[in-house]
């Protein structure tokens, strides 16, 4: 194999490369961080609430997700999405419900639990005195909330769920082991292909590492900006 | 001045971080034997001089020199030169995962090469002399500010040093236990020990200071023998600082 | 909906005529852990070095460590594990590039699954070990150098015995990573637990018995393992001092 590199081959598979690859991804990356962000949104409230029963429910979900390899969800998700289909429509057998649907819903349900924990770290990491002193101004609990707690939380918690979204961008890149085909995937397709391992996995990591790293620096900066000064 | 030998000579000290001056060439020195309290507001660099004395802080310009050796000198073994000088911290900084006998007794064996027993002797003997013996198998966490600060001023006589520099040593006390700190240090300075304190406690100053310093934005305003200092100082901003810290 | 649970399925016979499926998973659990503690020393060892030379005053230490943490933390897994297992061998001098290829299965597999978990790994652990030292009060390294310890002696016997008490629980939550990021070894060959539920699956076709008994594992692993660790928590634990509140972190 050792005959020669031959980088050329980037060059021409390039246009499949990103205009099939990198789209579902990308894709993928942001249904999967904005479905995310809601349910886990939804998670963080039913385990911060009054209500035991919903707490119980929510912590059990979100401790399961995050106890279990995301490789071992993707399969349960891939399998499972026929036969909820059809529970669903009603039908007999299981219906086929396509690669990338079971895709957005196994990133939107896993990742869901990751945001949710951020979440609530953000919101139980303000201060009880902020709350006091709110509630001493005669503030009720949801105008405590709204203006004094949520701000902050909020501002405490973007840098670090953006950066749990760069790691969602490179956990897409699992939906391998059920042949979807996103980036690496495409990567993997010419590689094979064209019996070319090194320079399709290389220029891969080369892509994956320069995306992820530009994103790190802008949520770097993002979090100086935003930083609230104790 | 007094005739007898310096122990510690601060010539023309000044030290920047980046662009912002901190100390601006400060010049005294501290005789064997004598204590000097370095007093002002904060922000005055007082804190940041005390720690050129050993060497903690950095300075680009001037020099100090302690027993004859010269702290900004390329050959100098700082780590000798810091273990022959005590220093108590405003925030005790004993070692929290370290028994009250081990935290005396880690310099010792580590840098002055002593064995156990003789360390821990030594320690114990200096623990029953801030009068805390009985909690030589605690751990630091368990005592209050007032006896983790005690414990340190043990731990910086255990290494025997020639001079002690104490950088506000009861700031972060409770009131209660301001005394019985300040009680060690008076005792301390009456046995003779070469002291370099800064401090806002006036009282203490008042007993057992030879010289008080003032400093005021980085610089050594007034350098008066105590009985001046309280009783006429030059420098207006030392008036007005006295007026504000002595009407408590 | 039309299920046919067969829960006797762990008993019968594996297709690897190892045993019965349940032993086959087993198997699988072994191997996850064999992979997972190998990673686990590399990336402790390696980690505790970049994260604590990441804190000295020397600057181009400090940026090589900076450096090492950016290259393996911006690539996904995946995409190391296929690096280590296709591309290496083919760049080593031609003898030991063959003699990697030619490692019998499992070690073909299990090698590099080792190599790239524990040095992906090790980022993570210096990121806690760096943010565990930079912690404790600056006084803390000031009091060490004041009663003349050196520099190396300060980190020694003051500040990483401190560190590393305070990083104890995120350690362990890297740990559980390391165990939940074996299964992508999958791709490579490693026939790990996810990796034999997927062939019981292919094989027998039932589908959820295998992927249910994976889980079950999975779940009880981890709470094993929380367990052992809040064991060893109390066990070092330093009496009288209050750990930092709870960081907010990302991550898997």
């Amino acid at each position: 194999m050792n005959a020669g590199y031959d980088f050329e081959v980037i060059q021409r598979t390039l246009p499949y490369l990103f205009k099939e690859g990198m789209t579902f991804t990308v894709t993928l990356t942001l249904i999967a961080m904005t479905g995310g962000i809601f349910f886990g949104t939804i998670l963080a409230m039913m385990r911060m609430g009054r209500f035991r029963l919903l707490s119980i429910v929510a912590g059990t979900y979100v401790n399961m997700m995050r106890a279990v390899p995301l490789v071992l969800v993707i399969f349960w998700f891939y399998f499972l999405m026929p036969y909820v289909g059809a529970w669903i429509i009603g039908a007999a057998r299981p219906v086929a419900v396509g690669a990338f649907m079971s895709c957005v819903i196994t990133f939107m349900l896993f990742e869901a639990a990751y945001y949710c924990e951020i979440m609530r770290a953000g919101i139980q990491s303000i201060p009880r005195g902020q709350v006091a002193a709110g509630q001493a101004l005669g503030l009720n609990y949801w105008q405590t909330m709204g203006t004094v707690v949520l701000p902050q939380a909020f501002r405490n918690m973007t840098p670090v769920l953006l950066t749990q979204t760069i790691i969602l961008f490179q956990d897409t890149s699992l939906v391998y082991v059920i042949s979807v085909t996103d980036f690496l995937g495409a990567a993997a397709k010419i590689a094979n292909r064209d019996y070319r391992l090194i320079e399709m996995y290389t220029f891969a990591a080369l892509v994956y590492f320069v995306i992820c790293f530009s994103m790190s620096y802008l949520v770097k900066l993002l979090q100086a900006r935003m930083a609230i000064i104790r | 001045m007094s005739t007898t030998p310096a122990m510690i000579e601060i010539k023309n000290i000044s030290k920047w971080y980046g662009s912002f001056q901190v100390l601006a060439n400060c010049t005294t020195q501290v005789s064997k034997g004598e204590v000097v309290v370095v007093c002002g507001p904060s922000g005055s660099g007082k804190s940041t001089l005390i720690k050129t004395v050993n060497g903690l802080e950095p300075f680009q310009k001037g020099d100090i020199i302690v027993d004859g050796v010269s702290v900004a000198a390329k050959d100098t073994n700082l780590s000798k030169l810091r273990s022959r000088i005590g220093m108590v911290f405003q925030n005790f900084e004993l070692f929290p995962h370290l028994s009250i006998t081990e935290n005396l007794t880690l310099g010792q064996i580590k840098v002055l090469g002593r064995p156990k027993e003789e360390a821990v002797e030594r320690g114990l003997k200096l623990l029953d002399r801030v009068g805390l013996i009985e909690q030589k198998d605690k751990y630091p966490g368990q005592l209050s500010g007032g006896q983790q600060q005690r414990v340190a001023i043990a731990r910086a006589l255990s290494m025997d040093p020639i001079a002690m520099l104490f950088d506000e040593p009861t700031s972060a006390l409770d009131p209660e236990m301001i005394n019985e700190v300040l009680d060690v240090m008076v005792e301390l300075a009456r046995e003779g020990m070469t002291m370099m304190v800064v401090t806002h406690e006036m009282g203490f100053a008042n007993k057992v200071a030879h010289r008080v310093i003032f400093m005021d934005k980085g610089e050594i305003v007034e350098d008066a023998v105590k009985a001046d200092f309280f009783g006429k100082p030059r420098s207006e901003r030392a008036v007005q600082f006295l007026s504000k810290i002595l009407h408590h | 909906m039309k299920y046919d649970w067969q829960w006797s399925i762990y008993l019968q016979p594996a297709a690897d005529g190892s045993g019965s499926w349940l032993q086959y998973l087993f198997g699988g659990l072994v191997w996850t852990m064999v992979t997972a503690l190998a990673a686990w020393v590399l990336a402790l060892s390696i980690g505790s070095v970049v994260g604590t030379l990441r804190t000295t005053p020397m600057p181009w230490i400090v940026r090589l460590g900076n450096a090492y943490v950016e290259v393996f933390r911006n690539v996904p897994l995946l995409v190391q594990m296929f690096l280590w297992f296709f591309v290496l061998p083919e760049l080593l001098p031609k003898q030991l590039g063959d003699w990697i290829k030619q490692m019998p299965p499992p070690w073909g597999s299990y090698l590099p699954a080792v190599l790239c978990l524990g040095i992906y790994t090790s980022v993570r652990v210096a990121e806690q070990v760096k943010a565990g030292i930079q912690s404790l009060p600056h006084g803390q390294g000031m009091a060490g150098m004041a009663i003349g310890l050196t520099l190396p002696q300060t980190y020694r016997f003051v500040l990483l015995p401190m560190a590393f008490r305070i990083v104890m629980p995120p350690l362990t939550s890297e740990f559980l990573n390391i165990i939940k990021n074996s299964s992508v070894a999958l791709t490579i060959g490693l026939l790990e637990l996810t990796g034999r539920a997927r062939a019981m699956q292919e094989f027998s076709f039932k589908v959820f018995e295998a992927f249910s008994a994976a889980t079950v594992i999975y779940l009880v692993t981890n709470l094993v393992i929380v367990l052992l660790m809040r064991k060893l928590e109390n066990k070092i634990r330093v009496p009288g001092f209050i750990a930092s509140p709870a960081q907010i972190t990302p991550g898997h």
